[in-house]
């Protein structure tokens, strides 16, 4: 397993860990562009760009890009976040260079005005999808609040408003500012021929024009409070809360993970015991989630709708708990056996380990690799955890409560 | 790699089955038990037995209490999972390898020294019920299922999770009792995948399992299906759009025809419903069809979700795109999918969890596991001339529908299924 790295003079940023063993390889181009970096009147830009990468460039239309995925047998997606946005594709080594070719072309989209009102539509459909799924619309309810007016607080897929008004001059003003080489990487893993890589990314990227390409650093400050979403013919209360966490370079990020796995992971954890366990929820879990500057937890309940305010009182006796008392050695182990066996199992899948080389790019981290990142959680000690659990508390929060019952009241205050 | 597969297997004297595929390249291991306790053998008023059975027979076993049992498999960093199906309960876990012999130990008390503790059945409850609440909220899961029960009927279509009253209406006794029917050697299938030892394995599982007793199997009852047009009304953004025709199941020689057809419907970015119905109309964000077999069933099932004012159009361009397949495939639409099912077969080959879930299967529905050589060369031999004649001989029509959302959507009369029940 060798890890190369590249520039090219326009600032595209080549990355790959290289298995010469691998039976597949898997590339991505990772923009280090999302929706915090819109202006609110073009909200679900980001998202709405990057179903439009596919549909076409000078050299092709949309159904030829398809049809090419198709003939290469990928395994090809796309993912936007708040402040990401991803493009990748898994094939056997013997496509390397007509794939990057391929991923390289779409990268510089033509935008053109009837893909771009058919493509509207698929994503004013993909917003109602998530409108008639649980939450709800909930997680970007309480992202808005949670961040009060800080770009991190806007919807990814935007609105059926923000989508419907959109032009496509808007659409490629943008593109302009957020896609220069320089915030762009082209991420490998698996079976790759590195060299090969350079040369391809020199003759197909190697004409991008560089800019400048700022994104805000400012902290947000982060709102707290209690808001409920009334869904009357919804059978089950959602429960969301959001607390500040460590943000994307704080070196407390692997004690509060392993702290997040022990209050919160889906099995064994302390809420796992107090509310799947006893038949209080039907799901219930807390995660850490990091971004530039800024970072949170989140927490998320699911049970009936009559057993929900009792569910907000528990849930906070046990963040209480779990901030005034920390957790036990025990515990830990626990949850380092548990995070080392995902390590292992998530990198023998090439397209993970790809996912891993281009993430730790954007967040401007220096690679590690498998064995660094399972040394990295085997070090975290008692004290940094508690420590970590004690300076992020999760009692201080925004909470949303999504659903039928719309009598809820705040827990422990 | 696709040539060096080694795959193992042994019928102890009890009648289990031990599976195994060694994946040397990995570090790690996974495991699936397929124990013949699904859904199926529920009683018609009690549909939920077998999953609040899967529930309770993990709350404490051999020596360990409920807590403990979590524990040991967390100690052990084993990613577990388990469920009912119609056919079977499964238990799977996915570890590092080194971890796979205790892993197996745990489930050996699961299956053959479980507590079934009555303390603990009111919480077990609790759970179930959950289960069945967050299904309502499922609108996609909500359309398929009720599909699959109307196309199939019981208990080859049944929803493991029952309703509240069904789940309200069980007991410790029939649980102990669905346990003692139905946990049994015979017609249980454990596979395993990734970085194996086999002799030791075999060993190992045999120690394990070599005392548990076989039992006969029972004939579980069972209910017509009810074809034809079925709306739930739901005052929802979407409407939910589910539908299935009659087709053979992936023991019929002639799966791969039928498997090759939807293909060209269904798989990848390039495929007819995709294009048609995504890309060129702009109509829905999720479409698809795919083939779907229980034992000596097969259909297609295809599914779309689509605001309610353009729903019916939606219904209307999947339905054409069904009528055109009959007309045939073209030469470059097989090229790609045989390019794409190959490179998924390969691809595969790095998840010990994908390859336990599929040798299992081949051995449920063919009695031994086949080897990418042969499936590769059944794809090798797919023609154009071939998938047509099975097309013209099987056209899909005659279908099931079952839509859910603010109003009905109309099916032609000729398309419809008739109704048998």
């Amino acid at each position: 397993m060798q890890y190369h790295q590249h520039q090219l003079d326009n600032g595209l940023t080549i990355l790959a860990e290289c298995n010469p063993s691998a039976y597949t390889s898997a590339f991505g181009f990772f923009v280090r562009t999302g929706a915090r970096d819109e202006a609110t009147e073009i909200g679900g830009v980001s998202h709405f760009l990057e179903h439009m990468v596919f549909k076409g460039t000078p050299n092709r239309t949309a159904e030829q890009v398809n049809l090419e995925l198709d003939e290469m047998g990928s395994a090809s997606n796309a993912r936007t976040g708040e402040e990401s946005t991803i493009y990748h594709a898994a094939v056997l080594p013997e496509f390397q260079s007509k794939m990057v070719e391929l991923l390289s072309d779409i990268m510089r989209p033509s935008l053109r005005q009837e893909d771009f009102e058919t493509e509207k539509q698929v994503i004013i459909e993909e917003i109602m999808m998530y409108q008639d799924q649980p939450p709800y619309g909930g997680h970007e309810k309480i992202m808005e609040l949670f961040f009060g007016g800080h770009p991190l607080g806007q919807s990814v897929l935007g609105t059926p408003q923000t989508v419907g008004d959109m032009t496509a001059e808007q659409m490629k003003d943008y593109f302009r500012v957020r896609y220069s080489p320089s915030n762009i990487a082209l991420a490998a893993a698996g079976n790759i021929d590195f060299k090969q890589l350079v040369d391809d990314a020199e003759k197909h990227c190697g004409e991008w024009e560089a800019f400048d390409c700022e994104r805000s650093k400012q902290t947000a400050s982060y709102q707290t409070g209690f808001e409920t979403l009334h869904k009357p013919n919804s059978h089950q209360q959602y429960l969301l809360q959001l607390a500040p966490g460590p943000g994307n370079d704080d070196p407390q990020r692997f004690a509060m993970r392993a702290g997040a796995t022990i209050l919160g992971d889906d099995s064994g954890s302390r809420m796992y015991w107090e509310f799947l366990d006893s038949g209080k929820a039907e799901s219930a879990a807390a995660g850490s989630y990091e971004y530039h500057n800024n970072g949170l937890i989140m927490s998320f309940v699911c049970c009936d709708p009559k057993d929900a305010q009792d569910n907000l009182k528990l849930l906070h006796n046990v963040q209480r708990e779990f901030a005034e008392r920390g957790v036990s050695e025990k515990e830990l182990e626990l949850a380092k056996q548990k995070i080392a066996s995902h390590i292992v199992l998530a990198s023998e899948r090439t397209e993970s380990r790809m996912f891993s080389v281009g993430a730790q790019w954007l967040t401007g981290q220096k690679f590690k690799s498998v064995q660094e990142i399972a040394d990295t959680y085997q070090s975290v000690t008692l004290d940094e955890v508690n420590a970590a659990i004690r300076k992020f508390p999760l009692t201080e929060n925004m909470t949303l409560a999504i659903g039928p019952n719309d009598k809820l009241q705040p827990a422990g205050r | 790699m696709v040539n060096q597969q080694q795959v193992f297997s042994h019928t102890f004297e009890n009648g289990m089955v031990l599976v195994a595929q060694s994946m040397p390249w990995l570090a790690s291991s996974a495991f699936s038990i397929n124990l013949p306790a699904g859904c199926r053998y529920d009683p018609a008023e009690q549909i939920g037995l077998s999953n609040f059975t899967c529930e309770m027979v993990q709350r404490g076993c051999g020596d360990m209490n409920s807590r403990q049992y979590i524990e040991e498999l967390e100690a052990n960093g084993i990613d577990y999972s388990s469920s009912s199906s119609v056919y079977h309960m499964h238990f799977s876990g996915a570890m590092r390898a080194e971890n796979l012999l205790t892993g197996l130990s745990i489930y050996a008390d699961v299956l053959q020294k479980p507590h079934l503790p009555e303390d603990q059945l009111e919480d077990g409850r609790l759970v179930c019920y959950q289960e069945v609440r967050s299904l309502e909220d499922d609108l996609v899961q909500r359309v398929l299922l009720s599909l699959r029960e109307r196309h199939y009927g019981h208990p080859d279509g049944r929803d493991c999770h029952g309703s509240m009253e069904s789940v309200k209406s069980i007991s410790i006794a029939d649980i102990q009792k669905f346990y003692e029917t139905h946990f049994r050697p015979n017609g249980t299938i454990l596979s395993v995948a990734g970085k194996i030892d086999w002799p030791q394995l075999k060993d190992h599982v045999g120690k394990l399992f070599g005392n548990w007793e076989s039992q006969d199997d029972v004939v579980p009852d069972s209910s017509p299906a009810q074809h034809g047009v079925h709306h739930i009304s739901f005052d929802s953004q979407q409407t939910q759009i589910a539908l299935a025709y009659k087709s053979i199941p992936v023991v019929d020689p002639d799966y791969f025809q039928a498997r090759g057809a939807v293909g060209v419907l269904s798989d990848g970015m390039s495929s007819r419903l995709f294009h048609e119905v995504r890309e060129k109309r702009g109509l829905c964000y999720s479409v698809f069809a795919s083939n779907h077999s229980i034992k000596g069933k097969g259909s297609v099932i295809c599914y779309s979700g689509t605001t309610a004012e353009r729903a019916q159009e939606t219904l209307d361009v999947i339905i054409e795109q069904l009528h055109n397949l009959s007309k045939g495939i073209h030469e470059d639409e097989l090229r790609r999918l045989k390019v794409q099912i190959r490179s998924g077969l390969v691809m595969q080959q790095e998840s010990c969890r994908s390859r336990a879930g599929v040798i299992a299967g081949d051995w449920f529905h063919f009695g031994r596991v086949r080897l990418l050589d042969e499936i590769s060369e059944l794809i090798n031999n797919l023609s154009v001339e071939s998938i047509n004649q099975y097309l013209s001989n099987n056209p899909p029509g005659q279908f099931d529908l079952v839509t859910l959302g603010p109003t009905p959507l109309e099916l032609p009369d000729h398309a419809v299924s008739s109704t048998s029940a």
